[in-house]
């Protein structure tokens, strides 16, 4: 066999050594003694004020739907910065490292960089993000109290984030995969990339996958099963369809991922071949298995999007949706289309102009119903009484965006064309078009049209316009460069550049990312500021907005049990349609409420499978046994908790509805 | 919609709550979520399969299928398997009777069959390992060991749940979470049925006829 010959493994530590840690890069070395004050600084900060049983009890094992959606959305943001800072050194490399200069980032480093910045930026920012929306938005849209599974809601959520402390660790202890966000063999094979990197990234990425998975399987089935009384399919909120098409999509085409990295690791630990080069092995087996995920995950992210923006343009035009079925048609259609283009993705790899045509055309298919979604946000703000607040301008902003995004991605679907713009920056100008312009816009609107219902308070909305403008102006100026460069046929992943009158372009691409920059801390200052001036910017409606859907229909932020009763619904806009005509909020007749108990097994389970994780990096295989043994042992035990609910007591009931009627009384008065 | 609405229909649609409410009954979504556990893990086996149907031809010059396949070996491991699920099934219906120690017979019946199966394949390995015909020999025997063996860490997986419910139903009875329990068990056990039964087609029949 063509292995390598096997190092002599120490039996404790593997193949971990002193050697791993990065002391001879100075950039990490800097970054890790930051990350350790900071951290120091928090653990410090939570014990002087003795917040770890608060914590504990009410964060780390809650079961509470709203709470788990928090924690997805603050562990989104924390990565956006982590991932924003690697887009930031790429761009600084590439604005310096021109003619004789060798920019700062020597090839291993930048390597590394532009690996972990997709990585982080897709499965550790973006899933995070739009599984947190769905989870705090989707039960309280239907009437229900809870998930389905509110354990497997816990355990997805710290699963996650197993994968993100694995990826975090890969900084300071090791290095990251080399290999592009993809790790397309035979690059990633053991033969070409023997160190630790791609281990980290299948780990990280399977222990992750399954959070991500179970989290899939768990929506669906509510959405499926705990609608209220009344919610037809076709009365279902936009976003909550939305929501039902991306989950389709998470449980048919994340087994896929999971399948394909476990074949790349069989390769890599046992030995087998799947994807080498020789012994019957076939490389584009994987570069077509990874992608048959990885297409359908861009709709992923991109769907539940869609329905934030449906829900803002409607709310914040006071009309009901225009085209409310050809949005849910338009929806299930990208759905099922998104699985037949994934070709596109390597028209170059050779398969014939009929393979070519075939996934050329279905890809221009999709842009169809697409399109048609935006004609039904046109049409909703046609003749509607638009209010500009901060959602809605990002709403906009996504409109004219996107637009452009979707046109350069049709222009890539022509295979000819492909042939001259595959791997170039032109791509890379596409996909942030879309994935910015699309996916993170509509996130920020998101947060900013949900936020109140979540803390009880609105955001500022001056340093949220400070935000807006320098994202929005940020973004066209550091990926209008990128279409022009790779039009003259500059490909992605470049280190180093010969031809010096390329340079002005990177120089205007850096200072746009320097924009973004002022626009992602204008946006944490809007945070600070908003929960400084919480008081001059109280919800106590909890309808800030004048909102159409159920979740307007709670106070902000909602109670544990979400709805006193069981709410019944007439109409698509249930709190608009109640709103019409005369609801009366019931203020007798509670009763104790049954809810689901907390419980620490998904931490812990959580915990076992980054233990897990690390010693397979690291080949501890002692360790790696120990805490699989512990995994199904604790799973076993845990199954012998049958008391897994509790009545929420009927004072505390009657105790939240009171001082809701009181808030409630502050308005009118 | 001219007519007008009786009082009764009226009533109902200014009707915004649930008055009188009982408590939803725990663990309403398991078997609806069970299965769509089960269908992806469908794919899983889908991508396998797939692998197997690329680079199932990719010898290396080394041994094939009909060097390698003892049907009448695969042909007394399908019918461990299939009699497990029969057994299964007779499990299920001392359940629904209430009677809980033939359901315990029914289940240890069923385990034994399990590991009948997971013996035979086993031996099946260790013999082609033997061989030489190992996992890195070619993409052919990696698919083989890959696809055949995620099968085999199901049942294995399935044993240990059995095995688990057994204890909780010896514990408890049949309560209602230990029948919900024993349905989704059941939908497992048959759904690895019916991947054999892909496997035992599509690799070894056809795999002989290669």
């Amino acid at each position: 066999m063509m292995q390598a010959e096997l190092p002599v493994l120490d039996p404790i530590f593997g193949r971990l050594s002193l050697a791993a840690l990065p002391l001879h890069e100075p950039i990490l070395v800097a970054t890790f003694v930051a990350v350790a004050i900071g951290g120091i600084a928090l653990l410090a900060g939570v014990t002087r004020y003795q917040l770890w049983g608060y914590l504990w009890r009410e964060w780390i094992t809650t079961i509470d739907h709203k709470r788990i959606g928090i924690m997805y959305m603050i562990l989104g943001i924390i990565m956006l910065l982590r991932g924003f800072a690697d887009a930031v050194m790429m761009r600084l490399q590439q604005m310096m490292a021109f003619g004789g200069s060798e920019g700062y980032l020597n090839a291993h480093h930048y390597d590394q960089i532009f690996t972990a910045h997709g990585v982080i930026m897709i499965f550790f920012v973006a899933m995070p993000l739009v599984t947190g929306l769905m989870n705090y938005i989707v039960p309280l849209q239907i009437g229900a109290r809870d998930v389905a599974f509110p354990f497997l809601n816990n355990f997805s959520f710290w699963m996650t984030t197993a994968g993100a402390i694995l990826v975090m660790f890969s900084l300071f202890v090791g290095e990251f995969a080399r290999t592009g966000w993809l790790a397309y063999p035979p690059l990633s094979g053991i033969q070409y990339s023997p160190d630790v990197g791609v281990d980290y990234y299948i780990w990280a990425l399977q222990i992750a996958g399954v959070g991500t998975l179970l989290s899939g399987v768990n929506l669906l089935a509510t959405i499926i099963k705990m609608r209220a009384p009344g919610m037809t399919l076709m009365k279902m909120p936009v976003f909550t369809w939305t929501s039902l098409c991306t989950n389709v999509l998470i449980v048919a085409a994340f087994p896929v991922l999971t399948a394909v990295l476990v074949l790349l690791s069989l390769d890599r630990y046992v030995g087998t071949n799947f994807f080498t080069n020789d012994f019957g092995g076939n490389p584009m087996m994987y570069v077509n298995l990874i992608w048959i995920w990885g297409h359908p995950e861009v709709y992923i992210l991109i769907l539940p999007l869609f329905g934030v923006y449906s829900e803002v343009t409607s709310t914040f035009c006071g009309k009901k949706l225009f085209g409310y079925s050809s949005m849910v048609y338009a929806t299930v259609v990208i759905t099922i289309l998104s699985y037949i283009v994934w070709l596109h993705h390597f028209f170059t790899m050779g398969s014939g102009a009929s393979v070519n045509s075939f996934f050329g055309i279905t890809t221009m298919i999709i842009s169809i119903p697409t399109g048609a979604k935006i004609f039904n946000w046109l049409f909703t703000m046609y003749r509607g009484r638009i209010r500009f607040e901060l959602p809605m301008m990002w709403t906009v902003a996504f409109m004219l965006t996107f637009v452009i995004g979707g046109m350069t991605g049709v222009l890539l679907a022509v295979p000819p064309a492909d042939f001259v713009l595959h791997n170039s920056l032109f791509l890379i100008a596409h996909f942030h078009n879309v994935i910015i312009g699309g996916v993170l816009f509509g996130l920020f609107a998101g947060i900013n049209y949900w936020f109140p219902k979540a803390f009880g308070f609105k955001l500022d909305r001056f340093w949220g316009l400070v935000s807006f403008w320098f994202w929005v102006i940020g973004f066209w100026v550091a990926f209008t460069p990128l279409y022009v460069l790779g039009l003259m046929g500059v490909t992605r992943r470049l280190r180093y550049f010969e031809d010096p009158s390329l340079q002005i372009w990177f120089q205007i691409a850096a200072v746009g990312a320097g924009l973004i920059a002022i626009g992602i801390g204008a946006m944490l200052i809007q945070f600070y500021v908003s929960i400084r001036k919480r008081n001059e910017l109280r919800d106590t409606t909890g309808d800030p907005w004048d909102g159409r859907t159920l979740e307007w229909s709670t106070s902000s932020p909602p109670p544990a049990y979400n709805f006193a009763f069981t709410p019944i619904i007439h109409d698509g806009d249930a709190w608009w349609d109640m709103k019409q005509r005369g609801y009366q909020r019931p203020l007798s007749g509670f009763r104790a409420i049954l809810m689901p108990a907390n419980t620490g097994a998904g931490f812990v389970l959580a915990a076992l499978s980054t233990a897990f994780g690390f010693a397979m990096v690291w080949y501890m295989w002692w360790l790696a046994i120990a805490s699989f043994i512990g995994i199904v042992g604790f799973t076993i035990y845990h199954t012998f908790n049958y008391k897994r609910e509790f009545h929420l007591p009927l004072e505390y009931v009657v105790h939240a509805e009171e001082e809701r009627s009181r808030q409630l009384a502050t308005v009118r008065s | 919609m001219g007519h007008a609405l009786t009082t009764e229909q009226a009533a109902a649609r200014t009707l915004f709550y649930q008055a009188d409410e009982h408590d939803h009954e725990a663990g309403g979504s398991t078997l609806l979520g069970f299965w769509i556990y089960l269908m992806s893990d469908c794919l899983i086996f889908a991508v396998l399969f797939a692998t197997y149907g690329v680079v199932g031809g990719n010898y290396a010059a080394g041994p094939g299928p009909k060097d390698l396949f003892d049907l009448s070996l695969v042909a007394l491991n399908t019918s461990m398997l299939l009699l497990s699920s029969m057994t299964y099934g007779f499990a299920m219906l001392s359940s629904y009777r209430n009677k809980v120690a033939a359901t315990q017979v029914w289940l240890v019946v069923t385990g034994l069959f399990g590991a009948a199966f997971l013996g035979i394949e086993l031996y099946e390995f260790a013999h082609m390992i033997h061989e030489g015909a190992t996992p890195q020999r070619s993409a052919f025997l990696s698919a083989f060991f890959t696809l055949v063996g995620t099968h085999g860490l199901h049942v294995t997986f399935g044993i240990v749940w059995l095995i688990t419910l057994m204890v909780q139903i010896g514990k408890h009875g049949l309560n209602k979470a230990n029948a919900r329990r024993l349905a989704c068990l059941s939908l497992f056990w048959h759904f690895l049925d019916v991947i054999w039964i892909g496997v035992f087609t599509f690799v070894y029949l056809m795999g002989m006829l290669r």
